[in-house]
């Protein structure tokens, strides 16, 4: 090795090491700044009397506008250094913004919660498990998991099912696209409206009164006395599945029935032509065909009912026994102010996603251009 | 008619009324909804709303003026007396959703075509690293970031502002972003570019003047999913702005209306539909974007 060898790799050595600092420069610069003018804007914004219209709309073109111009601001700083430079700091130009935000509420909140988790509600003294041992073994977290099973269980089960059951139903008609839009409408819905909809479904007025709730209404007319729903300890849960069913139905049956176009008809024909029934021909060859379909349609519900909090936050609040994991989550941060506890649900949380999330690995390890 | 003939008739018979009995028992709740918001209390408070049916009753838009109106509403009920009450200023929620929403919307999308465009056509160290990241944050619920992300806002300042919330749903909104939009903008046929960078522009110029329009179904879909996703959220608004009347959202309001005005059903429908409309009409307006959004979208953690 010659000295001028040397004497380059060293050199290549601090270049190299400018470049990363000046790529976690870049990819922190954009947001930061950002960050300071939107917040300057804000202060502004915040102090100001004008009507709030008025407030709206500047806030929006301020927040908009900030982040392109800064896009432009960093590009602009980038293509004064050096071409060389240039070329390698471009990349962060682009994916640093995005690096730097994902870190902040995604990446590290991770970790913190974690670390957290080992912490008590004003997170000053480290209490190891303890706040573990409260999430596996207090009554109302028990309660939690077992409601939050019926609701993956019941939520999931349901909603893939209609959603199957149309989506074959519908295949066979006219009108199909009608039909389909109707069943898919609810999902423009909120899980806070959707709430409001079913309580009044769900109302209950004694008995004797004329009942104003659909339901009610119907078992009175069949001679049943009207019952108060959401007090029925265990049937509560499923009142309140069915409005996550009426509300996942139709994503389950649009992806169902997208899949469903995709059976190859001479497949269908040779099973005819075998003599296999309708129904045989569904089971054998149909839902076979269309399986991997109806395990994403169902890991995407059953993320959803795991995570489940809008319904049972408007609905019951978690009284009556219909306490879910996300809901305590929610009390132990800002009722009983117990940063600890809440990150410890939080960390269940995500244990109970590892296998999607390693299955999404998976996945993409597999393909290719990476 | 053949016998075969027949039978498939009368199967095609069967189909189409168990999916008419399904449509019908999906959409009744809605349907009770708008009815009743547009009745007068005392006939929505006593009476079910499927009675309208048999001929009596009348209709109203009080409801709406006074979910909309601020603390003091004033209207004439249909009897013709004059009605002070205390509204529940959905009109500004309104405006509110509306602040919050698009640049919620907007921000994310920016910045994860941006990111997007990086990851799939430049090279630099870290590149799959980092999209691995991205792909295993697809699902990680946003639970786990609620109390330290509270805690820096409360350190700054931000618990309670409109920029606070932007940058949370940009955070949350950010891993779909880009695994959507890196899958689009990854399939652009690479000699698209190859003529700009030929010409000398530069990369900001390339993207902004030829992925973005390039992208525009992609990103459309994708707008249209964390549209609904913030417009229809309750707990994101919950956490980071606060409970003051000022800034709170129309999920916030309602589900307020609801523990405070429970039993107000002619209330409680109105300020329902208030909250549905603009996805409602989001929804029938561009059903095809809308039905490609959720597709993609389901992943969301």
């Amino acid at each position: 090795m010659t000295t001028t060898e040397i004497h380059s790799e060293s050199k290549g050595f601090l270049t190299s090491a400018l470049i990363t600092v000046a790529r976690v420069l870049v990819s922190v610069f954009v947001p930061i700044v950002a960050f300071g003018i939107l917040w300057a804007g804000f202060i502004f914004l915040r102090d100001s009397n004008a009507p709030q219209g008025v407030i709206a709309v500047v806030a929006i073109l301020w927040g908009v506008g900030g982040v392109a111009m800064l896009f432009w601001v960093s590009d602009w700083v980038v293509n004064r250094t050096p071409l060389h430079v240039a070329k390698k700091l471009q990349p962060f130009v682009f994916v640093g913004p995005a690096l730097a935000i994902l870190a902040w509420y995604l990446f590290l909140p991770t970790v913190r919660s974690l670390y957290l988790s080992f912490f008590d509600a004003q997170s000053n003294n480290f209490v190891g498990l303890q706040n573990y041992v409260f999430a596996f073994t207090d009554p109302k977290m028990l309660e939690s998991f077992v409601n939050n099973l019926m609701w993956i269980v019941l939520g999931t089960g349901g909603a893939v099912g209609f959603g199957l059951l149309i989506a074959l139903l519908a295949d066979r008609v006219k009108l199909e696209k009608a039909f389909k839009s109707l069943i898919f409408m609810p999902m423009a819905i909120s899980f806070v409206g959707a709430g409001v909809i079913w309580r009044f479904v769900y109302a209950y007025k004694p008995m004797g009164e004329d009942q104003i709730g659909l339901l009610n209404a119907v078992v009175t007319f069949f001679g049943i006395e009207p019952q108060a729903w959401f007090t029925m300890s265990g049937w509560n849960n499923v009142f309140l599945i069915i409005i996550l069913v009426w509300l996942q139905t139709g994503y389950a049956m649009v992806i169902i029935s997208a899949a469903l176009k995709g059976v190859p008809s001479s497949i269908i024909e040779a099973g005819r032509i075998d003599g296999a029934g309708e129904i045989r021909i569904i089971r054998s060859i149909v839902i076979p065909y269309i399986a991997s379909t109806l395990v994403t349609v169902s890991t995407t519900i059953i993320i959803i009912s795991l995570k489940i909090f809008d319904i049972v936050f408007t609905m019951t609040n978690g009284n009556y026994g219909t306490e879910v994991i996300a809901s305590m989550q929610y009390k132990q941060m800002f009722r009983f102010l117990h940063y600890g506890r809440g990150s410890a649900i939080a960390i269940v949380l995500v244990l109970a996603v590892i296998p999607v999330m390693w299955y999404n690995l998976r996945q993409f390890g597999k393909r290719e251009g990476f | 008619m053949t016998l075969a003939k027949k039978r498939k008739n009368s199967w095609n018979l069967v189909v189409n009324l168990v999916l008419l009995a399904l449509v019908i028992v999906w959409s009744i709740p809605i349907i009770g909804l708008l009815i009743s918001s547009i009745r007068p209390q005392d006939d929505v408070l006593n009476t079910g709303w499927w009675t309208i049916f048999s001929g009596d009753g009348s209709f109203t838009l009080d409801n709406y003026k006074r979910v909309l109106g601020g603390s003091q509403t004033t209207f004439v009920d249909s009897a013709g007396n004059t009605i002070r009450a205390s509204g529940d200023n959905l009109g500004r929620a309104f405006i509110n959703s509306f602040t919050v929403t698009v640049p919620s919307v907007i921000i994310p999308i920016l910045i994860a075509a941006a990111a997007a465009f990086g990851f799939a056509w430049m090279m630099f160290p870290g590149r799959k690293l980092f999209f691995t990241i991205v792909v295993a944050l697809l699902v990680v619920p946003l639970q786990i970031a609620l109390i330290p992300i509270l805690r820096d806002y409360q350190k700054l300042g931000l618990t309670g502002s409109y920029l606070g919330i932007w940058l949370a749903h940009t955070g949350f909104g950010l891993p779909l972003g880009i695994y959507l939009l890196y899958n689009y903008i990854s399939t652009i046929p690479r000699d698209v570019f190859e003529s700009a960078f030929l010409d000398g522009a530069r990369p900001m110029v390339v993207f902004a003047r030829l992925v973005l329009p390039l992208s525009v179904p992609a990103i459309a879909s994708l707008a249209i999913f964390q549209f609904l996703w913030v417009w229809n959220d309750l707990l994101v608004a919950l956490v980071f702005l606060g409970g003051t009347a000022d800034v709170a959202v129309l999920t916030q309001r309602l589900a307020n209306m609801v523990g405070s005005r429970g039993q107000d059903w002619h209330l409680l429908t109105a300020g329902a539909f208030v909250a549905m409309i603009v996805p409602l009409l989001v929804f029938f307006g561009l059903q095809r974007y809308f039905v490609q959004g959720l597709m993609a979208g389901s992943v969301k953690g």
